[in-house]
């Protein structure tokens, strides 16, 4: 019997796709199991292929893998783009009056279901339940439950009333009655038990925007792109409740320089986007950095240039979030490494965008963004959110910083590099700020000695956190391998699952969520016979980064096809690389 | 510092202009620094956002807080510290170039959203910093260095834009008229919503054609018309309209409007936020459940 089960759902974009994946892996989820979840869509609301896939085990899981053991496919062509991970083994549940099962081409021992979804749908009073009617036929064929799934509708349809609710019940098990009846000699190797865990599933956008929240900030401004919408339309809604506000700006110009203006008024402030509104928003990138304003920036990656491929995987942006903008300034790039991570790492840009007064960018790629995964409740423990405001001075403690005229230096030279923050309202710490380069005092200044105090004066904020902070990577594998693989984002849970693959060949794993400032592996590097560094690029950005550091060749493996890295594949390329 | 004995010299910083002698700029600030303390804000509590160009220098020459952002984009900068903390004073300035060229598209956005913002626009109809190119305002015959015929084309209606866009309070004034300007300005400050004054504030160096001559004798001053009644929307709209004439005065005023804070609730101050996670944010993890 198999217990790690991968399912999906496929068909035209427009069909209730991910809702219905979605209440599939929350059924799962509470039933105790631990679920990861990807989606693959195309970018059109209707037509065109989309599927939802869901990967579950006891254990805990943390990629997709090469192999489909369950298929509701309400599209031939769902057949078709998932042959290649149908085995012996599959089972795919069709409705034969819209498709024969001849019409598609699947290996030969996979067991097609035809199961009349619709009919069935119409029933339990509307063909528009035909996927409540599949996922009832999958509960039967993978002995999961129904109740489980019944749990799971009453949270999805209970705002829409009771008769709903029971319809949908009804339509769920129309479809677990039919496949038991009529198949009652089939027998699959399928069986997902329950346990008592109590698990939540959240993808990386939401936990963004949860972290945010958690983390102090009361301000979003954000102008909609895929993938990055879902973090505004999570705060939506929420964030008002904790006396924040969410504006959708007329572009991205306007979504960072509101959140600009926010941020100088004192509030912690947000804007997310991907690509194409980073591009946007450089030039008031350079602002924020040079006027001392902490500001967080998400960029949830998605495939380039220009408007590229928008649904698809890709961590392009690295060098522009390191280098982009006119002139030198200091930034500061996080990149957690898993949904969990993206919560942790949002409420920790906003603390170093307020202890260091800079820009923190910080990045998810499509991947971790979209996907969602099982969690204990535990990991988003928010009494141990600490917020740490840096240099915000009051009234109290202004005196200290201002010069004998009484004037408030909000650029004062500091030996660590930072310099008192004073917000509006302040009593004694009016002050202006501007993107000229500016005196201590902020006003403009081409004095050469000013100019260069300043310069270094920002600069040296870098050397103060690289003091201060634990910037840490993650490790997994044989801490003792002459080989290292090197990850930062998405491809951590990958690469942990390709381990598994690789028995007999010893592996330590470096996974970097901090792209600047950053870990000093040079020791690590040095250290090693064999270097890769596994990316979602073309050119190997991370792997620049690394040699640069190090002053070592590193190999790379790249994958820019907009697909993600699979656990297996990946395993296989590790190892002909170190063979290599 | 409170905010009763506040005079305008406070909000005077100790950095001399360096607008050309005669610049209209001097009036138009001048003017802006008594309506703030006339209406009885403190520089503490005033949050300057100023643009890119000569007008765009304000922000320094002005004591209050203050950001000096980039070209075209105040008003969003604006927007965000004014729904961050309703309490502030939140001013706008910048050019014509920069309001409605550059910076058109937040402006329409801006006054349609109706934030408490007052915008002073100093409109010059040329470029200054950049020396003397046409800009949105100027006229179709007005030659510059980068348009040596005219620029051919209609200049931006300022106050047709800002009435399209539902604007509530919709001004000009003219920096040279020290008290109309001040007390216009005045009462844009006081107006709940989005107020804006364009103000004619001849650049002495690059353009000889909108002097102070000119708009000395051409503005017609509303406030001596007795007839004019600023809430009458169609009135507005015909003045606004007016090919033939030029007006000084608030030309549209929707005292009834409801500022975007009120709007969407927002009251809170939000630089004040707690310690470690709010209550109820376990809440939020729950509903992953
Ligand atoms: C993105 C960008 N483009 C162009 C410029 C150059 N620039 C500076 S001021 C200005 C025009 C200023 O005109 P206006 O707003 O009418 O102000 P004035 O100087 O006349 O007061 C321009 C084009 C700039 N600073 N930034
Ligand atoms: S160039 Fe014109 S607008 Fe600029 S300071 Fe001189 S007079 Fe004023």
């Amino acid at each position: 019997m198999h217990d790690d089960l991968n399912w999906a759902i496929g068909g035209e974009a427009g069909d209730g796709i991910a809702s219905t994946g979605k209440i599939f892996a929350q059924a799962l989820s509470r039933a105790g199991r631990h679920v990861f979840t990807s989606k693959d869509f195309a970018s059109r609301i209707r037509g065109g292929y989309t599927a939802y896939k869901v990967r579950t085990s006891v254990d805990e899981v943390q990629s997709v893998v090469d192999r489909l053991d369950v298929l509701i496919a309400l599209t031939e062509r769902t057949v078709d783009e998932n042959i290649d991970e149908l085995h012996d083994e599959s089972v795919i549940i069709y409705d034969g009056d819209r498709t024969e099962f001849s019409d598609f081409e699947a290996p030969d021992d996979t067991v097609g279901l035809d199961v009349p979804l619709k009919s069935l749908a119409e029933d339990a009073g509307g063909a528009i339940m035909r996927n409540i009617v599949a996922l009832g036929a999958v509960c039967a064929v993978t002995e999961f439950p129904i109740e489980n799934l019944d749990e799971s509708l009453e949270k999805r349809f209970g705002d829409k009333g009771e008769s709903i609710v029971e319809n949908n019940k009804e339509a769920a098990r129309l479809g677990f009655e039919y496949v038991e009846d009529e198949y009652d000699d089939v027998s699959t190797p399928y069986e997902l038990e329950t346990t008592d865990s109590d698990y939540v599933l959240l993808n990386g956008d939401e936990a963004i925007g949860m972290g945010a929240i958690a983390g102090g900030c009361r301000f979003y401004s954000g102008y909609p792109i895929t993938p990055a919408t879902d973090v505004m339309e999570y705060l939506t809604g929420r964030i008002e409740q904790f006396g924040g506000h969410v504006v959708q700006a007329e572009d991205e110009l306007a979504a960072i320089n509101m959140a600009l203006g926010a941020a100088r008024a004192g509030a912690r402030a947000m804007t997310a986007t991907s690509g194409p509104g980073i591009d946007l928003m450089s030039e008031t990138f350079g602002l924020v950095a040079t006027s001392e304003t902490p500001l967080v920036i998400t960029n949830v990656m998605r495939s380039g240039p220009s408007t590229g491929m928008p649904t698809k995987q890709e961590q392009g942006d690295l060098n522009m979030m390191l280098y982009g903008g006119h002139g030198e300034v200091p930034r500061f790039v996080l990149a957690p490494t898993s949904v969990a991570e993206c919560f942790h790492k949002t409420v920790e840009a906003f603390n170093l965008a307020e202890k260091y007064q800079v820009p923190v960018y910080l990045t998810a790629d499509l991947s971790l963004a979209v996907t969602e995964r099982t969690y204990e409740p535990e990991e988003f423990d928010m009494d141990e959110v600490e917020i740490d405001r840096g240099k915000l001075v009051d009234e109290d403690d202004i005196s200290a910083w201002q010069n004998e005229k009484d004037q408030f230096k909000p650029h004062a030279a500091t030996a660590d590099g930072i310099s008192p923050r004073a917000v509006p309202g302040t009593e004694g710490g009016v002050h202006m700020s501007t993107g000229l380069e500016h005196d201590e005092l902020g006003r403009r200044t081409e004095d050469t000695e000013v100019r260069v105090e300043q310069v270094d004066k920002r600069n040296r904020k870098v050397e103060t956190a690289e003091e201060r902070e634990d910037f840490d990577y993650r490790e997994f594998g044989d801490g003792d391998a002459d080989n290292l693989v090197i990850s930062w984002g998405s491809n951590e849970g990958t690469i942990v699952e390709a381990l598994g693959y690789l028995d007999d060949v010893d592996v330590r794993v470096l996974s970097v969520p901090y792209i600047f400032p950053r870990p000093d592996l040079t020791a690590d590097v040095q250290s090693a016979e064999n270097v890769v560094v596994v990316e979602a690029n073309a050119t190997g950005q991370f792997a620049d980064v690394v040699e640069h550091d190090t002053l070592e060749r590193v190999e790379r493996i790249n994958k820019y096809d907009g697909v993600d890295f699979k656990a297996d594949e990946l395993a296989d390329e590790i190892k002909q690389t170190l063979e290599a | 510092m409170s905010s009763e004995n506040v005079r305008f010299t406070d909000f005077k910083s100790d950095k001399q202009p360096t607008w050309c002698p005669g610049c209209g700029d001097f009036g138009t600030m001048n003017g802006m620094m008594k309506a703030l303390a006339e209406t009885g804000n403190s520089p503490d509590e005033t949050f300057v956002v100023a643009g890119i160009g000569c007008s765009g220098k304000i922000g320094t020459y002005m004591r209050s807080y203050a950001l000096h952002g980039v070209h075209g984009r105040a008003l969003p900068v604006g927007t965000g510290a004014k729904l961050a903390n309703p309490d502030l004073e939140v001013m706008v300035a910048g050019g014509d170039g920069d309001g409605y060229s550059i910076g058109v598209g937040h402006f329409i956005h801006a006054v349609r959203r109706n934030v408490d913002i007052t915008y002073v626009v100093m409109d010059n109809r040329i470029y200054g910093l950049t020396k003397g190119q046409a800009s949105p305002t100027s006229r179709p015959d007005f030659e510059t260095s980068t348009t040596p015929e005219g620029p051919k084309q209609p200049p931006v209606n300022p106050l047709a834009l800002a009435m399209s866009a539902g604007g509530s309070f919709i001004a000009q004034s003219f920096s040279s008229d020290a008290m109309r300007h001040t007390e216009i300005v005045q009462e844009a400050i006081e107006h709940d919503g989005f107020s804006l004054v364009n103000t004619f504030s001849p650049c002495v160096t690059f353009n000889d054609v909108d002097t102070y001559d000119y708009f000395r004798d051409s503005l017609v001053d509303l406030s001596e018309e007795d007839d004019y009644d600023r809430h009458d929307y169609d009135q507005a709209k015909d003045a606004i309209l007016d090919a033939d004439k030029e007006y000084m005065g608030v030309l549209y005023q929707d005292e009834n409007s409801t500022p975007y804070h009120e709007a969407h609730g927002v009251t809170e101050n939000m630089a004040e936020i707690p310690d470690g996670a709010p209550d109820g944010a376990t809440d939020l993890v729950r509903e992953f459940y």
